[in-house]
């Protein structure tokens, strides 16, 4: 029977109501008495020299209250980087500065060059339309490996190079790496593109500033995944403000996937412009302006080889990525081509010798920072696409070969760093078969043929580090930040309870389960339990969400807090009921005394703590709230196998999903509705990498797909029902829920399992095409197969 | 400024308006109704969806001054009159058809529109009707599977809660 | 957007009048219209509503001639004409999504003449009339390439007349983005001859498929354009194809079209 209550049931969403009812309270829904707007100015080339801004014009334009240029932020700092990697001589990454507003040089198309702020939006766009720009355009470096080529031109005169850092990881000696190749049976390598993409989250970027001269405080309204973040670094390394005359806060946010983690010049703008006005100022990004402002994700170009012995068991893997940065450093850029991918290049297997090669580069792009899985998607589809081209080659079954290689064994090092702590591959293999039919394949095949399709079965497994991050071993590898998270849990005094917690929920559903975690530790109804997060003035601090770390980290704060209050409340109960504390049990709600059938209640207990009339004054303090930090002690490890069925129309090269399943190993589950819905829209994703989506530039450094009309988005009608399954469950060894996090597997096992799909169907239709770059469009497959 | 007036939400509403004045404006910017969102420029996203005279339109591609005596429909109006969800929103609710919900006002308007005209649409029907409604966090299943619930379909037999 | 004036006319001679004012510009359901002015793009200094003109939104089916208003939208054409002339009323339920279909006009449509419109090849494929308050068009002079028609400033598209074929159908190979056409073909059988329009594919926009509709004439089935392809030079090359998909999957659509039409 399904639990209906507590850690474990599906209870229905307490959020939804609002949202469902047009009461949800984003960004934008926000406007503040006197409040101006400001629209930003972007560049519409990719790389030139300001030789001069005349505003004199503008100025004068009706509603206008004040014009902003690179130089009134010359003083102010630039948008810091919060991960610092160091290359494989020892040397730091390459970091230019990244301004609120371009000073002297544009480096993307999009980038600030001038602010207008007025009385309307539309006021502050015909003013900015009067601004005269004096630029001498710069040669354009978008192609990496041109970007790499001694004579390049350089995005930053500043830097030696347009290369960030050259970065080497796992096994660092080439020549034993080389000598595993030499002596392999067998060597498959395979060359593709990670496509680019933009994440998208349906509501667009908002940041409103406010400043109070009474007070001296400013609040930052934004969109924002993570808002303790964002307040540390505007105010420690962009406006130079103390953290306690700053708030910020992240009401309602319409979707993130990463995109939402970054600090953003707009949002240190509006702060800054709020004072500098004296009127709060308001952005709200269109979606144009989305695509070429918001971060980037992936945008890798690897070259992987993979050795195998006479026996087909993996020996060695070698991958030689080129990963954009774009124009600037966002805020965790460079970690996600390094530490969030070359650390899972091993993947679910085995093999002995894993050495990653990764180079960075400038290029005059809007910058690339973590998406929905940043890193972990990177990694696995070009370990799991060698992997299938190997069985290809080798003849041999492309399951088989991953069964073989499966570690098998937990706890287990991998070659690059990493202890997976727990994990069954070949359980999460076998519930995939199951799910997927995969014994059914061949007969739905030649159902697909009798109508001239070709049908095609993808599979592939998956592993991603999560619960980022233990805080001593990224700091050793570059972060700049601790990765812990915090929950304060405030009993009031009848007994209900508000957890503050550093999460931040924009679709997780946090406001649902958290509650579900601490009324099943203290047996109580789950509607006496209610989360605030999204407030620097309300929650006292947190990271925030991404990295599928809330419930593995900040829940295991909130857990941590909870023991706690259930410990203070047994010595309270215990004195209530003159017994040891030892003896005292909690149980549905209900503190008992073992052995005996003496009881008191929870409430009472909460009650006493806050009106201490009979209670240990001199040994415990009144009151019922508790705060805890946690640290996690390793990533957690879900994993899984996906499969996908493709039926391809030969005459368009239409791609299908016919069929998608997902078993997933996310160690407990809390809700498992929400986790279901959370794998769904992975996959979404996931499915939209692998057949629609592409940010594509042209060699002006003109984006091609900046809007809805060129960039392809998923819609209902490109993906079927899936086959989802989380029964599988292997409990994390470490943190005290046993729980993994299940926010990015879909977007991270999905994509390989369709291009493999696609592979397979068109070898059925005697087309032997080894690889095609995503987005697999009907125009690209039609030319894989007719070229 | 022209003066526009209309019925909202069986309300008569009423403002001054620029030409350019979008409807998404007025309700959002006017009457404070902004449970309608907008999430893109280009007409494509849905999340702005609204009924005028009882039809499906984009409220951000069209100008609050053509909706000069119209009878419009919002997410805000969809309730019960006790309050309560319609079967509509219940069935997202129930079915978890919602994630960060900026999608969803549309989504639910959509929804009410494509079941007056089609009171039982298979699941392919439902996946073309929202051919304009674009989500970016649920991979659509839920959404599918809460519009055949709230048709009254048995959709026990579709994978997953 | 620039800001500009609004009026909605009621009648044709309202709108022309209203229409006489410099950069005056018509406004039909403005699917295409308003997205291109949140571009800035257009800067009109006041659009004039078709919408609200009764005689714009008629439809009428006489003597196998479908005539239908110009300010009359996709959907109750897609309802409309279902019976009458269900390949027009098949293309006209997929342009765009259900509540752009709502709002945008065939008259909006065809005076816009976007490339990878549905309603061009219609218009075309049909050999339809565009009637306007000063004359009356035939299809094939009033499409003149890239979002270039016949209409002069001030001209309204009042009616279309489609006379109705023996057997049609349009289709559609989606862009995957935008959804629009990334090379639509409609096909209609008269008794005159078989149409052939093309959309999505031409750099000039719209056209008609000579040598198909020649295969046509003679033999009304998908193997009589075996071996037929448009010239891959002059098609349209992007993102979402080369030249040379467009030009093949114009053949492939062709012969869908004749498979399907009824």
């Amino acid at each position: 029977m399904p639990k209906d209550n507590g850690i474990g049931a599906s209870p229905k969403r307490r959020e939804d109501v609002r949202f469902l009812t047009g009461a949800g309270n984003y960004t934008d829904d926000i406007n503040v008495n006197g409040q101006a707007h400001v629209h930003f100015l972007r560049a519409d080339v990719a790389h030139a020299t300001i030789n001069s801004i005349d505003t004199s014009a503008a100025e004068a334009m009706p509603g206008v209250v004040k014009i902003f240029t690179g130089a009134d932020f010359a003083e102010v700092g630039g948008i810091p980087c919060g991960w610092g990697v160091t290359d494989r001589h020892g040397n730091p990454q390459q970091e230019p500065r990244h301004p609120i507003i371009a000073h002297d040089t544009i480096r993307h198309v999009g980038e600030i060059v001038a602010a207008v702020v007025a009385d309307t939006v539309e006021q502050a766009r015909d003013a900015a339309e009067a601004i005269e720009l004096d630029l001498t355009d710069k040669p354009v470096v978008v192609d990496m490996a041109a970007a790499l080529a001694e004579d390049s031109a350089k995005v930053h005169e500043d830097l030696s190079s347009n290369l960030c850092y050259d970065w080497v990881f796992g096994n660092d000696d080439d020549d034993a790496v080389q000598a595993a190749f030499d002596s392999a049976a067998h060597v498959t390598t395979l060359e593709l593109v990670n496509n680019r993409l933009v994440a998208n989250p349906m509501e667009p970027r908002v940041a409103i500033g406010e400043y109070s001269r009474g007070t001296d405080e400013y609040t930052l309204h934004t969109t924002s995944q993570n808002p303790h973040v964002i307040r540390l670094l505007m105010c420690a390394f962009v406006l130079g403000l103390p953290e306690h005359k700053v708030r910020v806060v992240a009401p309602d946010v319409g979707g993130g996937f990463g995109s939402k983690i970054f600090h953003y010049a707009e949002e240190a703008f509006c702060t800054h412009a709020a004072k500098a006005c004296g009127r709060p100022v308001k952005w709200t990004s269109t979606r144009s302006e989305a695509f070429i402002s918001d971060a980037h994700g992936r945008d890798h170009v690897t070259k992987i080889e993979l050795a195998l012995d006479s026996n087909n068991n993996f020996t060695a893997l070698r991958t030689n990525t080129m990963a954009n940065m774009g124009a600037y450093l966002s805020t965790f850029a460079t970690s996600v081509p390094s530490y969030l991918h070359g650390t899972l290049m091993a993947g679910n297997y085995k093999t002995p010798i894993v050495q990653v090669n990764v180079k960075t580069v400038f290029t005059n792009t809007v910058p690339v920072d973590a998406y929905r899985g940043a890193g972990r998607p990177e990694a696995t589809y070009q370990l799991e696409r060698v992997i299938d081209k190997a069985a290809r080659e080798l003849g041999v079954d492309p399951i088989a070969l991953r069964r073989q290689n499966f570690i098998t064994e937990f706890p287990y090092e991998t070659p690059v760093a990493l202890t997976y702590d727990t994990g069954d591959y070949v359980a999460t293999m076998d519930k995939l078969e199951e799910i997927a039919d995969v014994a059914g394949f061949a007969a739905r095949r030649a159902e697909s043929e009798k109508k001239g399709k070709l049908r095609g079965l993808g599979v592939n497994c998956y592993i991603e580090a999560c619960g980022i991050a233990p805080s001593n071993i990224v700091g050793m590898l570059g972060a700049r930040a601790g990765l812990y998270d915090a929950a304060t849990v405030r009993v009031n005094a009848t007994g209900s309870i508000s957890v503050m917690v550093g999460a931040h929920a924009h679709g997780q559903g946090h406001e649902t389960t958290f509650p579900q975690v601490v009324a099943d530790m203290i047996g109580i109804d789950e509607s006496m339990v209610d989360i605030v997060h999204g407030d620097t003035g309300r929650v006292p601090f947190g990271m925030g969400t991404y990295g599928s770390r809330s419930i593995a980290v900040c829940g295991s704060a909130m857990v941590r807090a909870t023991e706690k209050i259930i410990a203070k409340a047994k010595k309270i109960a215990a004195h209530l009921m003159e017994a040891s504390d030892a003896d005292i049990e909690l149980k549905d709600g209900q503190f008992t005394v073992a052995g005996t059938d003496k009881s008191v209640a929870w409430g009472d207990v909460c009650l006493t703590a806050y009106v201490p009339h009979n209670y240990p004054l001199e040994e415990l303090e009144p009151g019922l709230e508790e705060t805890a930090f946690y640290d996690p002690a390793n990533f957690t490890y879900p994993a899984g196998a996906y499969a996908c069925e493709v039926e391809v129309d030969p005459d368009t090269g239409k791609v299908t999903i016919e069929r998608f399943s997902a078993a997933d190993d996310f160690g407990n589950i809390i809700n498992p509705m929400i986790v279901d819905g959370q794998v769904h829209g992975g996959l979404g994703q996931g499915i939209g990498q692998a057949l629609l989506e592409n940010a594509a530039y042209d060699e002006d450094g003109q984006l091609l797909s900046a809007s809805y009309m060129d960039y392809a988005m998923p819609r209902a009608d490109d993906v079927p029902f899936y086959q989802v399954d989380h029964s599988c469950q292997t409990p994390c060894t470490h943190n005290p829920l046993g729980v993994k996090g299940c926010g990015e597997a879909g977007a991270i096992g999905s994509p390989p399992a369709v291009v493999n799909a696609v592979i397979d169907a068109l070898k059925s239709g005697g087309k032997n095409v080894t690889h095609i770059d995503m987005p697999l469009s009907p125009a690209r497959v039609w030319a894989a197969m007719n070229g | 400024m022209a003066k526009v007036s209309m019925t909202v939400n069986g309300k008569a509403a009423s403002g001054d308006v620029e030409g350019r004045t979008l409807l998404s404006s007025f309700l959002r910017e006017e009457l404070g109704l902004t449970g309608t969102h907008v999430g893109c420029d280009t007409s494509q996203c849905g999340a702005c969806v609204v009924h005028v005279d009882g039809k499906a339109v984009k409220a951000c591609t069209m100008l609050a001054l053509e909706a000069e005596g119209a009878e419009v429909a919002t997410i805000e109006g969809q309730a019960n009159a006790d309050g309560s969800l319609n079967t509509i929103q219940q069935a997202f609710q129930d079915h978890h058809g919602l994630q960060c919900g900026f999608c969803t006002p549309g989504m639910v308007m959509s929804a009410a529109a494509l079941l007056k005209d089609n009171p039982k649409p298979s699941e392919a029907e439902i996946r073309d009707y929202l051919e304009g409604n674009l989500c970016r966090c649920t991979g659509y299943h839920n959404i599918v599977k809460a519009i055949m619930a709230a048709s009254g379909q048995d959709v026990s037999s579709i994978a997953a809660e | 957007m620039y800001e500009f004036e609004f009026e909605k006319p009621s009648t044709v001679a309202e709108a022309v009048a209203a229409l006489a004012d410099e950069d005056a510009q018509a406004l039909g359901g403005g699917q295409t219209l308003i997205p291109t002015l949140k571009q800035r793009l257009a800067m009109p200094s006041k659009l004039v509503s078709l919408t609200g003109i009764p005689q714009l939104k008629e439809i009428s089916d006489n003597d196998g001639v479908l005539t239908i208003g110009g300010a009359v939208t996709h959907a109750a054409v897609a309802e409309a004409a279902a019976g009458s002339y269900p390949a027009l009323a098949d293309l006209a339920g997929h342009i765009g999504d259900p509540a752009v279909r709502n709002r945008g006009t065939i008259g909006g449509s065809l005076a816009n003449n976007d490339p990878a419109a549905c309603y061009p090849a219609a218009a075309l494929g049909s050999g339809a009339t565009i009637v306007t308050n000063r004359r009356e068009i035939t299809a094939d002079e009033y499409f003149q390439g890239l979002f270039e028609t016949a209409l002069e400033e001030g001209e309204i598209i009042t009616a279309v007349r489609f006379p109705v074929p023996e057997k049609a159908s349009y289709q559609k190979f989606l862009q995957p983005a935008s959804r629009f056409a990334l090379v639509g073909v409609f096909v209609a059988k008269y008794a005159a001859g078989v149409r052939v329009a093309v959309t999505g594919a031409s750099e000039e926009g719209v056209f008609r498929w000579a040598e198909a509709e020649a295969a046509l004439d003679a033999d009304f089935a998908p193997g009589a354009l075996d071996g037929l392809s448009v010239d891959a030079a002059g098609m349209i090359g992007d993102l979402h194809g080369t030249k040379e998909y467009r030009a093949h999957l114009a053949g492939v659509m062709a012969k869908r079209a004749v498979a399907a039409a009824r």
